[in-house]
């Protein structure tokens, strides 16, 4: 049962929400919110910023300022916002195909910038609200209703793209670890800069049923015994790591973050006097 | 004391812009619209605004949106190409009732068509661009000192009515040098946008005040707790699917030009009181039309001169009132016919329509409108 300061962050007239019961994503929800909490993060000061799909619903659910915006563009809103209230703590919550197909671009852009944003990306392998079509996530092999013979199409790992893009905070749980999910959205609320979260999330709806995970118990055992932790990962070979889904921390570094570089140059040109 | 300067239509929009209190521009660079952004990028961090280069045009206007959410007034400047990818989240801010500018400096098309040239082949584009139904305000200004002022304007009417404006420029007047007067920032009239009196508990961001129907605008971070979306909504912004709530909805979107309709709409005349035929333009059109319809008058031809400034809201009332008397219309336009069908609506068949068409990425010349005009009267 959620803690009362927890339950003060939920918008209760808008329930009951609209996720399947079982749904990977409501996991994700109160670990958010135990962090925002534990954070000492205030609701009028918290902005919640998504796109379009399942995960991106969210945001309407919390009791802070909220903006439920289009299909993969949240960063790029979350980005403005930001830079013109640098103050505002921004959780931009994302679904695999909102973050890393359609939304790609604002991805590896915000990355780029380093701006002070902590991304959670819930990653459930497939496009649920539109019926379990493929995602770049989705694995090779896995089916979807647009991959009803096994998608061909090699994944993406997300944890690896912004690290390449220049994310200062990147790390991986799943849901069967809670705990660990509000620890590392803790850290990337912590961070002073871009941090991306990802949350192996599922979807027995619309990705189980199809790949033999068809309970939501089935997904969680899933996770559990097919998650290996970064620092066991790192002496198995590639064939060992097959279909492992490697948890942990792999970014922890610090460089300028994007507002603060702004707010240095309206400085620099007298502009913080006008 | 005013002062006199001598800019591009661009820097003099973008200056315009400042005065009207813009503080966040959101951009990407794209022909011929890019030292919009160019002055913004230099003048905004002076005094204390915020610019921003996006990744891409989408994430521009996005970008303009979040700034506009978090108390600014916000910007974005494009063309055409540019102006389509923008239509996606144009629609978001008239469903979210999010404050924000939008320039589009016209040049030809479709697709990359012709970056360097002028068209006006993006008016439709303006209303029906981005899909569902919405009110659109869009000015056209005609000379540089009007790119100034139609800026503050758009401001205006966007804080004012919680809503998207557009400026509908294009590519001469964007690049083309002229005298503007520039004010004193003491004698311009701003409006800002209402804010909310009530307690952060009972804020309902999309309930409209009663004697306005329009609904305050609190910003993320002065203290209220607000949801956003671009799913039709209720009063409290949470998404519905009851009828008599989205009905409300869509209509007082619509409500915005429908019921202000006469304080938004602008238009400019000359010689229209004994006209026996009107010219009909608007943007760099206007110019030319303008002299050749005083070069016809020397000539003793009893032509008008009409220039909507709002392409939209149209002002069809006042161009029906006028043909009236003025029993031929002559439309010259750089497309193959788009204003000429809200003429045509306007008129109701009491006037005959003439067209004039021209897409070579030219304007056209005085003599082509005074030869048209001559051959109708």
């Amino acid at each position: 049962m959620p803690r009362p300061e927890v339950l003060d962050w939920l918008r209760k007239r808008f329930f009951p929400h609209m996720w399947c019961p079982g749904c990977g994503h409501g996991i994700i929800l109160h670990a958010i919110l135990r962090a925002l909490v534990d954070s000492g993060k205030k609701r009028e000061e918290t902005v919640i910023a998504s796109g379009i799909g399942c995960s991106s619903r969210m945001p309407g659910y919390i009791d802070a300022c909220t903006i439920h915006t289009t299909h993969g563009r949240s960063l790029a809103f979350a980005t403005g916002i930001k830079l013109a209230n640098p103050e505002l703590t921004i959780v931009d919550v994302m679904g695999d195909g909102d973050c890393t197909a359609i939304g790609g671009n604002h991805f590896i852009h915000a990355c780029r910038r380093n701006i002070g944003i902590t991304a959670v990306v819930m990653n459930n392998n497939i496009y649920g609200m539109t019926g379990g079509q493929a995602s770049p996530t989705t694995p090779l092999g896995a089916k979807a209703t647009t991959a009803p013979y096994g998608a061909i199409d090699p994944p993406f790992d997300i944890c690896k793209l912004a690290q390449g893009a220049g994310a200062t905070y990147v790390a991986r749980a799943t849901i069967a670890q809670p705990v660990i999910c509000e620890q590392y959205i803790k850290n990337g609320l912590a961070n002073n800069g871009f941090s991306v979260v990802e949350i192996i999330s599922s979807c027995h709806t619309q990705f189980g049923r199809k790949n033999n995970r068809r309970t939501p118990l089935d997904n969680i055992n899933f996770f559990r015994n097919n998650s290996v932790p970064i620092a066991k990962a790192q002496g198995m070979t590639p064939e060992d790591l097959e279909g492992k889904i490697v948890t942990g921390e792999f970014v922890k570094r610090e460089t300028p973050e994007y507002t603060r570089l702004y707010l240095d140059l309206i400085s620099r040109v007298g502009g913080n006097k006008a | 004391m005013p002062r006199i300067e001598f800019w591009q239509g661009n820097v003099s929009l973008a200056y315009g812009a400042i005065a009207a209190g813009c503080r966040f521009f959101g951009g990407y660079p794209i022909t011929p619209s890019s030292e919009i952004a160019e002055v913004m990028s230099e003048e905004l961090p002076r005094v204390n605004g915020r610019f921003i280069q996006m990744e891409d045009e989408i994430a521009g206007i996005a970008a303009t949106i979040g700034g506009s959410v978090a108390g600014y007034k916000a910007m974005t400047a494009t063309s055409g190409p540019g102006f389509s990818l923008k239509q996606e989240n144009l629609g978001l801010a008239y469903m979210a009732e999010i404050p924000i500018v939008v320039v589009d400096v016209m040049r030809g098309g479709p697709s990359t068509g012709l970056p360097t040239s002028i068209a006006q082949q993006d008016v439709m584009q303006a209303r029906w661009g981005t899909h569902g139904d919405h009110a659109t305000i869009a000015y056209a200004p005609s000379s540089v000192q009007e790119c100034y002022e139609v800026a503050i304007k758009a401001f205006n009417m966007a804080e004012r009515f919680r809503q998207p404006v557009l400026i509908m420029s294009d590519e001469v007047l964007g690049h083309m040098r002229e005298k503007v007067v520039v004010p004193e920032a003491g004698d311009l009239t701003l409006i800002d946008r209402k804010k909310p009196a009530c307690s952060p508990d009972d804020f309902m961001a999309y309930k409209p005040d009663p004697e306005d129907n329009l609904p305050p605008m609190a910003s993320f971070g002065d203290g209220y707790r607000w949801h956003i979306t671009g799913l039709t909504h209720n009063e409290w912004g949470f998404p519905t699917n009851c009828a008599t709530e989205i009905a409300f909805k869509s209509a007082r979107l619509m409500d915005k030009v429908n019921v202000y309709r006469d304080e938004i709409v602008e238009y400019e005349t000359e010689s229209v009181e004994d006209a026996e035929m009107i010219v009909v333009a608007y943007g760099s059109v206007a110019r030319t039309a303008l002299s050749a319809v005083r070069q016809a008058r020397a000539r003793n031809i009893k032509v008008g001169y009409f220039r909507p400034v709002t392409l939209w809201p149209f002002p069809d009332r006042e161009i029906e009132k006028l043909s009236e008397k003025a029993g031929k219309l002559i439309v010259p336009e750089l497309n193959f016919g788009q204003m000429i069908h809200e003429v045509e609506r306007a008129v109701h068949g009491k006037a005959g329509i003439i067209q004039m068409s021209l897409v070579n990425g030219e304007l056209f010349q005085p003599s082509e409108i005074l030869g048209k005009i001559e051959e109708v009267a």
